[in-house]
């Protein structure tokens, strides 16, 4: 009888034979976890300043700059929203941010097909000062520039988060494929 | 790494009108957001029903989180106690702090007694609290400085409402939900209470400085009197706030006042009290805009109508 090859019925995302990729789970797990991150004001952390990277937005990056197309275009419109429920902005600065980094990260996409761990990094590093600075501006608090620099340790911390966000999405996003659906 | 295929549109006209329609919806996503923002800027209160109502959704996780934090603190707590010396020492420490804010608080109190001894026919200001929440989050990664109160409508919250913890003034409430509420805490720079030096009746304006920090601008300009470790109470002017509540103690002078530490420290407290409204009707009079007399003939305004 004919031997196969044990490893040929399994690869990482499980056993091939009798189970596919469940959609939910495929493209429902971005979304919950950016959407999970945006809950983060609602930790038990009573902050004097701001002091949390916005959590919401970091997985918006990992996610796009990690696994590009998955979310559509139009996803910073619910998903900014969200986030402006909790975040204490004034709702709509979530919204027009959220959009326009999905724009722009599709814009550098195409002008930089090829991109590394490096880049990446760069990347969102550059994209999360810009969404600091942009949401003081936008928060309506009147803050005069001189304050600015209190946004500081917040995005250092931000910046150094992000590789470990990415870790954590590039772990889910194996998740995401296990094969769990039974056909037939 | 290369993008996926599917990225590339190439001479597919499928996919390449996909593409467009891609940037034309986030765009559209853009402009609908950037008109959200001007109108949430121009009218603040613009969105406040639809905000507190996702509070109240979510409001069971944040209680979760808070409950958690004390428990797990007490259980801390438990196996601190074989490390006890050093445990004990903060634990004195912040006993002190509490006596000496106490302390403050109730040199002004007595000279406030004083003052109201000699002005008759006034009433007593102690009320009890119209409910007892806990600070279950705060926008920790905003500018703004709010924080969300596990009491809302249901409890008898209601907007400008003193939150007060039994280390000082924490804040007043912004807007309530059924369940929960939204706080103003004192170092989000749109705050501003009216204090006075808690020894004597110099008055000043103590305003948000976002950093953690309040900026005590004096009133009465001239030779600056404060000095390091003053500790300022609510003045009660204005109506809102009690007097003699603790709000800062002053850390650095500037020139045009101080620069003052947060007495009560919002991270540090389990439960927060919310006082009703001191002078209610001073409030509803400032609402109410002045009768002001109109030109009778469509002639030029008086003086009266243009500085209103």
């Amino acid at each position: 009888m004919e031997q196969f090859n044990p490893s040929a019925r399994r690869d990482q995302f499980g056993s091939k034979i009798n189970r596919d990729h469940s959609p939910v789970l495929a493209y429902g797990i971005p979304w919950v976890m950016i959407l999970l991150a945006s809950l983060s004001p609602l930790l038990p952390i009573i902050a004097p300043l701001p002091i949390l990277p916005p959590l919401g937005y970091l997985f918006l990056l990992a996610w796009r700059v990690l696994r590009p197309g998955l979310l559509p275009m139009w996803a910073g419109l619910p998903l900014g929203f969200f986030d402006d429920l909790f975040s204490g902005q004034p709702l709509g600065s979530g919204i027009l941010l959220f959009s326009l980094t999905m724009i722009a990260l599709d814009l550098i996409e195409v002008r930089f097909p090829w991109r590394g761990f490096w880049q990446d990094w760069g990347i969102a590093a550059i994209f999360v000062t810009l969404y600091l600075f942009l949401a003081t501006l936008f928060s309506g608090s009147g803050l005069p520039l001189v304050q600015y620099p209190i946004i500081l340790p917040q995005l250092a911390l931000a910046v150094l988060l992000f590789p470990v966000v990415a870790q954590l999405v590039a772990l889910l996003d194996r998740m995401r494929l296990t094969r769990v659906r039974k056909i037939g | 790494m290369a993008p996926p295929s599917a990225q590339i549109s190439g001479s597919n006209k499928k996919a390449q009108l996909g593409r467009f329609a891609g940037y034309v919806f986030a765009s559209v996503g853009a402009v609908i957001g950037a008109l959200l923002l001007i109108i949430s800027l121009w009218r603040p209160d613009a969105f406040y029903g639809l905000r507190s109502m996702a509070t109240d959704a979510a409001s069971p996780v944040g209680e979760a989180g808070a409950v958690t934090r004390t428990g797990s603190r007490s259980f801390f707590e438990a196996i601190a106690g074989y490390y006890d010396a050093g445990n004990k020492n903060a634990e004195l420490e912040r006993e002190n702090e509490i006596a000496r804010v106490r302390l403050a608080e109730m040199r002004a109190l007595e000279q406030e007694n004083a003052r109201l001894k000699a002005v008759l026919n006034l009433r007593d200001s102690e009320q009890p609290p119209v409910a007892i929440g806990r600070l279950i989050g705060s926008s920790s990664a905003s500018t703004r400085r709010f924080g969300y109160l596990s009491a809302g409508r249901n409890d008898g919250v209601a907007v400008g409402m003193p939150v007060t913890s039994p280390m000082g003034l924490v804040g007043r409430i912004l807007e309530t939900g059924r369940t929960t509420s939204r706080v103003l805490l004192l170092t989000d720079p749109e705050s501003i209470v009216p204090v006075r030096r808690a020894v004597d009746d110099v008055v000043a304006f103590a305003e948000g400085r976002a950093d953690g920090s309040l900026r005590i601008r004096l009133i009465n300009l001239g030779i600056n009197p404060l000095e390091e470790g003053d500790i300022f109470v609510t003045s009660g002017a204005g109506g809102l706030f009690r007097p003699g509540v603790a709000v800062a103690m002053v850390t650095q002078i500037t020139n045009d006042g101080a620069i003052g530490q947060l007495l009560s420290n919002p991270a540090a407290t389990d439960f927060v009290v919310v006082e009703p409204i001191f002078e209610p009707e001073a409030i509803e009079a400032a609402d109410t805009p002045l009768q002001i007399e109109q030109p009778v003939d469509g002639g030029t305004p008086t003086a009266d109508s243009e500085s209103d």
